[in-house]
């Protein structure tokens, strides 16, 4: 993975709350072994609507998603983040997320940050007052900019530091090699294998 | 004296590599795989260059599209076909034990690794699938996973998780002769909800569950991920042993011994405290199906279908095609499903076969039984079930998951109606528009008899044998 620490540019004041990952990456996402790219499957149906704000040409490239409560809730697809994250997205900033999307975004770089509801309303109004704004996300400060307002998020340890090294959990894993070796030694003789 | 545990604290305890920042590193004692989550995770394993850390304590198998009408053709579907070639490629190429379509110990996941003895107390097992719940009733922690960590666990043979709460689910009273498992399951979950066990491994206790055989428990531990728990568990005990004594991987001689004395530790603590409790008298309860597009919107076979409370329940009804008022038990079904790692074990077969002898499914339905294993199929067939179903006109079908999940060719039309043994009746699940009501296998077979939902405490009254 990629290090970040900076994210910035424009968003894409989305708002609904309740958007479930079905809607996210439909089910016709999913029938690949291979990891084609999932652009066209982001939020399919709703693309077909040419009033959705996706398809406004002023927030094309936007990279940063701007979403009401419970954003990504549903099955546990890590196609939802992937849609998204090959679509162009860097980061999800909302209310609240599906507790298995967040962690499967954690799991493939894309960015998730929670901030209570009044202020994600806010930054949706200036999103769209001026398309145009720049956010400025800094995961090393926590802290999101944009025409001089600055607002502060949490992020847990872990997920910092995974982001800002750029390293996959499975390298933050193999670091603990010895600790597992050590762990496999003392397991019961007893329990299966396959041989 | 130390401080007493659940089950489940127990369990996980023993597991924990690492921890750091409220996160333990578990090690995971057993990895089950199947074709559709297994492909990217290979590939993330190839892209990084690393092997699969323990492929002795990995399996395997095909289920959620392989063909259940015909064996030894080519497949028709190119997509699951490209799936079951590509887990075969990569089991070969990274050294992991697969049973393909076609082989006599291929199954259902979640079928084969207990039939086969692999799921033990007190193990940590995971697959990249919901239902691996499922294990949680050999006083196992099992749980499904997303696909990165399907490559993690490949990889490190751990999995990095935060500790859930625990919950108690107790069943008190009497169980009513002609309640299984599945109703109590159903009626668990109409009355926790689908998020009652959010954030929760749920630990179902008391005599009731003691009095429960092997696969009644798997059905219940199978369907807690039905009420968002993250696990469902149920202590070791007799019964547990019994059922795992003599089974290919299960210890032998000493070595079981050994076993035994450790898996008798696990249970929970007198005095220990959970973070949620729900206690269930099961005294007067009755066969439980569901009218709506949840599994916990279910209700007695005898009652009638509710009057909806909000506008979620009104849509359930829209769906399913359902009018207040009426008797569950007038319902016409066009399709009967026996199958699903909820239902589709030797035992549920024989109790749907027991209601089916010398009977005949109702003009017009389609009825299909799908056994869970090759295993469970080749041991119907040499007890006679088979000839019981397919003289009923039954379809005697191979193993997979068909019906449960309509990946394969085995879909509905939209309308049909289909009483199913499974444990999902979502929107579509069968088929774009196919209707589900979730049963108990001895519903199911009643339900194909009479061409409606039906008791099958009933049956002897209405239809001759
Ligand atoms: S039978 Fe159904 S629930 Fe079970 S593993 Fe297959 S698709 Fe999933």
């Amino acid at each position: 993975m990629k290090k970040i620490r900076n994210i910035a540019g424009k968003a894409l004041p989305l708002g609904f709350s309740d958007v479930d990952t079905d809607q996210i990456a439909p089910s016709d996402a999913m029938k690949f072994s291979k990891r084609t790219n999932m652009a066209g499957y982001l939020f399919k149906d709703w693309r077909e609507d040419p009033d959705f704000v996706m398809n406004r040409p002023e927030y094309k490239d936007a990279i940063i998603l701007l979403a009401g409560e419970n954003f990504g809730c549903g099955s546990s697809r890590e196609h939802a983040p992937w849609a998204l994250l090959d679509y162009g997205f860097r980061a999800v900033i909302a209310p609240s997320f599906g507790d298995i999307f967040k962690n499967n975004c954690s799991k493939v770089g894309l960015v998730t940050i929670e901030l209570e509801d009044p202020i994600v309303k806010q930054m949706i109004a200036i999103a769209e007052a001026n398309p145009q704004t720049e956010f400025a996300i800094d995961i090393a400060e926590k802290t999101i900019t944009c025409e001089g307002f600055q607002w502060h998020f949490h992020m847990d340890q872990f997920t910092q530091y995974k982001l800002l090294h750029g390293l996959n959990e499975i390298e933050i894993t193999l670091l603990e090699q010895e600790a597992i070796q050590r762990y496999e030694a003392k397991r019961p003789s007893f329990l299966p294998r396959i041989i | 004296m130390s401080q007493p545990k659940t089950l489940f604290d127990k369990v996980w305890e023993k597991h924990v590599v690492t921890s750091s920042d409220n996160l333990d590193l578990l090690y995971v004692d057993f990895h089950l795989m199947h074709e559709v989550t297994s492909p990217h995770a290979f590939r993330a394993l190839r892209e990084m260059g690393i092997k699969v850390r323990r492929p002795d304590l990995t399996i395997a198998t095909m289920d959620h599209q392989v063909p259940t009408s015909y064996l030894n053709e080519p497949v028709r579907d190119p997509v699951a076909a490209e799936q079951m070639e590509t887990l075969m490629a990569n089991s070969k190429d990274f050294g992991v034990k697969v049973y393909p379509w076609g082989s006599e110990d291929q199954g259902i996941i979640h079928v084969i690794a207990p039939e086969k003895g692999i799921i033990q107390p007190g193990m940590v097992v995971v697959c990249g699938d919901s239902h691996t719940s499922t294990h949680g009733a050999f006083g196992a922690l099992a749980f499904g996973i997303g696909i990165s960590e399907v490559a993690h666990v490949l990889a490190t043979q751990t999995i990095r998780q935060r500790k859930p709460k625990k919950m108690a689910v107790t069943l008190t009273g009497k169980r009513p002769k002609g309640v299984t498992g599945k109703d109590l399951i159903l009626y668990i979950l109409q009355i926790i909800g689908t998020d009652g066990g959010v954030g929760h491994v749920i630990e179902y206790r008391g005599d009731v569950i003691k009095e429960l055989s092997m696969e009644e428990r798997m059905t219940i531990c199978n369907m807690t991920i039905e009420g968002g728990a993250r696990a469902g568990m149920i202590a070791p005990d007799e019964t547990t042993f019994e059922y795992l004594k003599d089974k290919p991987f299960a210890p032998k001689g000493e070595e079981w011994e050994k076993a035994v004395e450790e898996w008798k530790q696990l249970h929970t603590d007198e005095g220990a405290v959970f973070d949620k409790e729900v206690v269930v008298d099961v005294t007067d309860i009755k066969p439980f199906v569901t009218w709506g597009t949840t599994p916990a919107q279910a209700v007695s076979i005898d009652s009638m279908v509710p009057v909806p409370r909000d506008p979620n329940e009104e849509r359930a009804l829209e769906y399913m095609g359902l009018a207040p008022g009426m008797p569950m038990k007038e319902v016409k079904i066009d399709a009967v499903f026996i199958g699903s790692c909820t239902n589709s074990r030797l035992e549920d077969l024989r109790a749907a076969a027991d209601v089916v002898k010398g009977r005949k499914v109702k003009e017009g339905v389609k009825a299909i039984v799908v056994p869970g294993s090759m295993k469970v199929k080749r041991e119907a067939e040499e007890e006679g079930l088979a000839d019981i179903f397919v003289n009923a006109g039954f379809e005697w079908r191979a193993s997979g998951c068909s019906l449960c999940v309509g990946m394969n060719e085995d879909v509905l039309e939209a309308g049909q109606r289909c009483a199913s043994t499974s444990n999902r009746n979502f929107e579509g699940r069968q088929g774009k528009g196919a209707r589900t009501h979730l049963v108990s296998p001895a519903v199911a077979a009643a339900s194909a008899i009479m061409g409606k939902l039906a008791d099958p405490a009933e049956m002897a009254k209405e239809v001759a044998r």
